[in-house]
């Protein structure tokens, strides 16, 4: 791919790009979010078109105008987010685009049978519903839909995210016998030691930009961070303000039925507690079911030493709790809506006069006011939450429990989906919270920032905790050792 | 160059929201040329007494579709409404004005009563707004037949409470000789315009139906609300009953047949979104006015019924597809 432009809005998303892989090689596209690496795939796909720049397939100029024409050329991509038809079955849905008008349905089992056999899961009957399979299978079955199209290039985008590490070694079996057949890999991850595995080179984008391609023996994993985000780690945190006070909120034998058990922590006023552990580790069950958002069997929750009830989220609100969720879009903003409203939710009630009549002019200002606070970027408080980007939308979430003077927050993935600069101000925001008193509990997924911003962490393995750490122990050794198990 | 940016989509946005406005005054504008009695004062006040009820009763249904709902139940429950109102007066209270106001009551609360059940159904029962109901539709409808006998009853006009609904549903106010449902409509849509816009409850309606689940883990109960809603439709839907009864003087259990739908068009005409979260009181209205300025248009013109349905849909999809056009671009 060579000099790829692509802007959406006249916001600028790639900009002169150019992007080599071979046959035959597993090739890295890394870099934050917001980087570009979606976008440059999408346009390689045809799912989007580039203002600017020229595909070249085997030293073949080629055109992608759209996806059917990109599975002509041999290109598949499978999607973090699967697109299968989940009560049809493995083999439907992977001949799904060429079924005859009248389908043989023993030739097509018999062709799901060899493509699976081919991976070595002849375990999986081509007749099973893709929705009652495992979510490592149905990523197998998105791997034989773009075998079957005699993919030459393929595209996995943050494949092992769903994966537990079993199935992330069964994967990474196939993509590398993938590789030996001479199929052309491009592998998106965000994981360094996946990166570091599986990889022969790395192309690191940064801002739309490319930045550089590398030679995995050549570089360090510092070093690779530092072209990612083009800084030393330790500038993205803020210098800690907040002073840790007296313990003033408590969680114990927290069991959630089948997911995890007897879970007991404490936060102290103005802690940042930080929630490590792999993806499926119960973290973010085990916190819906504290704030009452999924049920639990047992525990009880307490807050200055008295127990409080949170079997509803509108329970822990009155109580004081609140909970940033991890899936913003679903859960945490409501995008059609304007600032205002989606700031004030939770503590309406303040604003109201006689039959609900809602003081608008004081919202107004509280909203205004909290915005600057945060640093909100937007054209003002009625502008729709949809339109924000990705780090602004979060910041309007935050500021939802701002305004509702939230005593101790749960913060789900805080800062998934944005970018950098957004990241350092949404750190920033926790730390000013935390330094007016409010306990913070923060699940995340990225150790960096679990060793940046945590004063003490707990990890999570398999819903049960495995093991704290103070603010010394905290280390990637320490925090991998504890969320694999390792002894 | 941002500036501009903004502007451009603001005008984009001007039109989406306010396509049924065009559509009204192109009608009204074709009507006018096309009818010479439609101008005269008494074929528009015709027109706003007729289409009162309907008014009445997609105020509520706006509500529920804003939640994200639908409710198919409000034409039978108009039915049901209009049966009860007529039963009572003719066994019963049709001989004083104080025997009219409790069979107005009990006629509303069977209403509600209905609205209720749907909404429980829906938020604790966790159905589908369509499915529960178009059963409580059934259910109602069945009722009316059974308290009817399947035989409409005609009021006794002479009786002295029974006299006064008629007067209402007949009679103008007197000096300025407007019909009186008119007013009753006009205050209902005054409310629900002030409820929505300026009120915490029409607030949390629209966000509910914009993002239930972060509203949920707002800390707000949403199944009240919910509830609320079928509540409010099932309460419009007795008034829109009532005040039918009131121009017909006839308790008949076909009543309301097919209104539920013309409340949903109306509601879908002012660009409300049937997946929740978008819609305006005012919009609404006007998605009313096209839909009975067609018809009064229509029948001037003595246009069939049957050919009248065809244009009808049509009109809708036209509406529609405009909203749609100015979204997707």
């Amino acid at each position: 791919m060579l000099h790829i432009s692509k802007a959406f809005g006249g916001v600028a998303a790639l900009d002169d790009v150019t992007f080599f892989a071979e046959a035959g090689e597993i090739h890295a596209l890394m870099g934050e979010n917001g980087a570009g690496k979606s976008t440059l795939m999408n346009i390689l796909s045809g799912v989007y078109r580039m203002d600017k720049g020229e595909i070249h397939i085997n030293g073949e100029h080629v055109s992608v105008t759209n996806p059917a024409r990109a599975r002509e050329l041999g290109i598949s991509i499978i999607h973090q987010e699967f697109a299968l038809a989940n009560d049809l079955t493995v083999a439907e849905n992977i001949f799904i685009d060429r079924l005859d008008r009248f389908i043989n349905w023993r030739e097509l089992e018999q062709k799901t049978q060899i493509l699976l056999d081919e991976l070595g899961f002849d375990d999986l009957s081509p007749k099973s519903k893709v929705g009652s399979i495992s979510v490592a299978y149905q990523q197998v079955v998105e791997i034989c839909k773009a075998l079957s199209r005699n993919s030459r290039i393929l595209v996995f985008d943050e494949p092992t995210a769903v994966l537990t590490s079993n199935e992330v070694d069964k994967l990474f079996s196939i993509i590398k016998s993938l590789r030996d057949k001479g199929v052309c890999i491009i592998y998106i991850s965000h994981r360094l030691n996946e990166v570091f595995e599986l990889c022969s080179k790395i192309t690191v984008l940064k801002d739309g930009k490319y930045v550089d391609t590398v030679n995995t023996v050549d570089v360090t994993e510092k070093q690779l961070v530092r072209l990612m985000i083009g800084r030393e780690l330790s500038e993205m945190f803020p210098p800690k303000t907040a002073s840790i006070g007296e313990v003033v909120f408590e969680a114990e034998h927290i069991s959630v039925p089948g997911i995890a058990e007897d879970i007991s922590f404490h936060v102290r006023e103005g802690e940042i507690l930080g929630v490590s552990g792999l993806v499926g580790a119960g973290r973010t069950e085990v916190m819906q079911a504290i704030f009452g958002a999924r049920k639990r069997n047992g525990g009880s929750v307490r807050y200055k030493g008295q127990s409080i009830r949170t079997d509803s989220p509108r329970h822990s609100v009155a109580s004081g709790l609140g909970m940033l969720p991890e899936n913003r879009k679903a859960d945490g903003v409501l995008l059609e809506m304007p600032i205002k409203v989606n700031s004030t939710l939770c503590r309406l009630d303040r604003y109201l006069h006689a039959f609900g009549r809602i003081d608008r002019k004081k919202e107004d200002e509280d909203v205004t006011r909290t915005g600057e606070s945060v640093h909100l970027k937007s054209s003002g408080i009625l502008q729709k939450a949809g339109s924000l980007s990705g780090g602004n939308q979060q910041k309007v979430a935050i500021m939802k429990w701002i305004l509702g003077s939230c005593r101790v927050l749960i913060f789900d993935e805080p800062t998934r989906g944005v970018d950098v600069g957004a990241k350092i101000e949404i750190y920033k925001i926790m730390d000013d919270l935390a330094a007016q008193g409010v306990a913070i509990i923060m699940i995340s997924s990225e150790m960096p920032e679990i060793i940046g911003m945590s004063d003490r962490a707990i990890v999570m393995r398999e819903g049960r905790i495995t093991g704290e750490l103070s603010k010394e122990e905290l280390t990637e050794y320490n925090l991998i050792k504890l969320s694999m198990g390792v002894r | 160059m941002e500036k501009t940016k903004f502007a451009k989509l603001g005008t984009k946005e001007f039109w989406i929201q306010n396509s049924c406005f065009v559509i009204l005054i192109v009608l009204v504008i074709a009507s006018a040329f096309l009818s010479n009695v439609f101008f005269t004062r008494q074929n528009i006040l015709n027109l706003l007494r007729q289409c009162i009820p309907l008014l009445i009763m997609s105020m509520g249904m706006l509500t529920v579709i804003l939640t994200g709902g639908i409710d198919l139940s409000t034409g039978s429950i108009m039915g049901i409404c209009n049966m009860v109102v007529a039963w009572f007066l003719f066994y019963h209270f049709g001989k004083s004005v104080g025997g009219l106001v409790i069979s107005i009551l009990i006629s509303m609360v069977v209403g509600m009563v209905f609205g209720l059940l749907s909404g429980f159904l829906v938020t604790f029962g966790r159905l589908a707004p369509f499915i529960v109901t178009l059963a409580i539709s059934q259910i109602a409808r069945g009722c009316a037949y059974l308290i009817s006998n399947a035989q409409p009853i005609r009021l006794n006009t002479k009786e002295a409470g029974t006299a006064v609904l008629t007067a209402f549903g007949n009679k103008s106010i007197p000096g300025i000789a407007i019909p009186w449902p008119i007013p009753v409509g006009v205050i209902v849509v005054v409310i629900f315009f002030l409820v929505m816009k300026y009120t915490s409850l029409g607030r949390i309606i629209i966000a509910i139906g914009s993002n239930e689940n972060a509203v949920r883990l707002s800390g707000i109960s949403v199944t009240s609300y919910k509830i609320i809603a079928y509540l409010i439709s099932g309460f419009t839907a007795g008034l829109a009953g009532i005040i039918i009864t009131s121009r017909v003087s006839t308790g008949s259990p076909i009543t309301g047949d097919g209104y539920e739908l013309d409340a949903i068009a109306s509601c879908v005409i002012g660009g409300a979104s049937l997946s929740g979260g978008v819609g305006t009181v005012v919009n609404t209205v006007i998605g009313v006015l096209v839909l009975q300025l067609l018809s009064n248009t229509l029948n001037l013109l003595s246009v069939p019924s049957y050919p009248q349905q065809i244009i009808k849909g049509i009109v809708m999809i036209i509406a529609v597809l405009a909203q749609r056009q100015k979204t997707s671009s």
